[in-house]
């Protein structure tokens, strides 16, 4: 990849994150809530963005990182990524605590919170999937398939969590964050082969 | 008992379908005006006995609706309503975020609040009808504009 190319990928992915952040720090709903709720609606933000990060850093897709450090990073940014949704709900929790206990219990009137909390669970049964990894002893081909389709399932349903609320985030910039971050899942279960059955061994 | 033949029931069953798709079926000869059922997520963040207010807060966003008796539909007047949401003035949690009114001789009630802001997702409003004579019904409209400034809900009450 030329240096060029590798910039305009940083660049572009740089526009992506901080795209949708900064339009919901200019949010004019920011003034008609508090700070616990402002934190949980960037929380959330934070967590889509890692989203897009993390089929990225586990394909090796990033230019100037080789596929070791990049699946390091895809870890800390997993965490990452769990603490967000920890926060997110948390602090949406203390905002209205029935609605997000409806929300959880699947009962909620919005369609979009049912989305959401279907994601937050194949996101923690993703994370404790890598966190058990060498305990539970799958075989590599079996653990990557699961964790992938968990993966999968999270990504699509946070998209669609996000693109049905009207929130803090521009339309444009979230739905690009979405697009892109379900781009990418798809194209790394693609690339990598995951339900084919000469799925690739070697990334 | 009446003999109902097929003609007969044909033509009542098509013209109660022409009429009820129309909306023209009328209150008073319907079998029965079916009651509210309560929303999901309608009681959230309810907060009994809240006050009889004259108004919300600093207003600018008016609720409105109707109550009225399921069956007969007659308009019930001197009924309670409690009205909160998340607005330009505080969270739905906040308790000057809400307040009631009383319906009046037509079952109609008006109350004026702060602008309803999207939160948790949706611009919506919350409305209870607390009455000792019907049961309780709970509503969570949502606005389709959320820049609207004006919110509606009507309530069909049961006795209790």
């Amino acid at each position: 990849m030329t240096s060029l190319r590798a910039a305009a990928m940083w660049a572009a992915l740089a526009v992506a994150i901080v795209g949708p952040l900064a339009v919901a720090a200019t949010s004019p709903l920011l003034e008609w809530r508090g700070p616990v709720y402002i934190s949980a609606g960037f929380a959330g933000i934070i967590a889509m963005a890692c989203l897009l990060l993390q089929p990225l850093l586990a394909g090796g897709a990033l230019p100037g990182l080789a596929l070791r450090q990049s699946r390091i990073v895809h870890r800390i940014v997993g965490a990452g990524l769990f603490l967000a949704i920890v926060w997110h709900v948390g602090a949406l929790w203390i905002t209205s605590p029935p609605d997000v206990v409806d929300a959880l219990l699947f009962r909620s009137p919005t369609p979009f919170s049912a989305w959401g909390v279907i994601a937050m669970w194949a996101a923690f049964a993703a994370a404790a999937l890598a966190a058990l990894r060498k305990r539970i002893r799958l075989r590599p081909m079996t653990w990557r398939r699961l964790h992938a389709s968990l993966a999968a399932l999270c990504v699509g349903g946070s998209a669609v969590h996000a693109v049905l609320i009207d929130g803090t985030m521009g339309t444009v910039s979230k739905w690009m964050l979405c697009a892109l971050s379900v781009a990418a899942t798809i194209k790394l279960i693609v690339d990598l082969r995951i339900w084919s059955p000469r799925a690739r061994r070697d990334a | 008992m009446s003999v109902i033949d097929r003609r007969t029931l044909v033509a009542t069953a098509s013209s109660a379908l022409i009429l009820g798709t129309a909306g023209l079926l009328s209150p008073a000869r319907a079998k029965g005006v079916a009651p509210t059922p309560s929303m999901r997520g309608g009681s959230n963040n309810y907060r009994p006995g809240a006050p009889i207010v004259t108004r919300i807060g600093g207003g600018g966003f008016w609720m409105s609706g109707t109550v009225r008796r399921a069956g007969d539909g007659a308009p019930l007047a001197g009924q309670r309503v409690q009205i909160w949401a998340h607005t330009t003035e505080g969270h739905e949690r906040d308790p000057h975020s809400h307040g009631a009114t009383l319906t009046d001789a037509n079952g109609a009630f008006r109350l004026e609040m702060p602008q309803i802001v999207p939160a948790f997702g949706q611009a919506h409003g919350h409305l209870a009808l607390e009455s000792r004579d019907f049961q309780t019904v709970f509503l969570r409209p949502v606005m389709r504009d959320p820049s609207a400034t004006s919110l509606t809900a009507d309530f069909v009450l049961q006795p209790a």
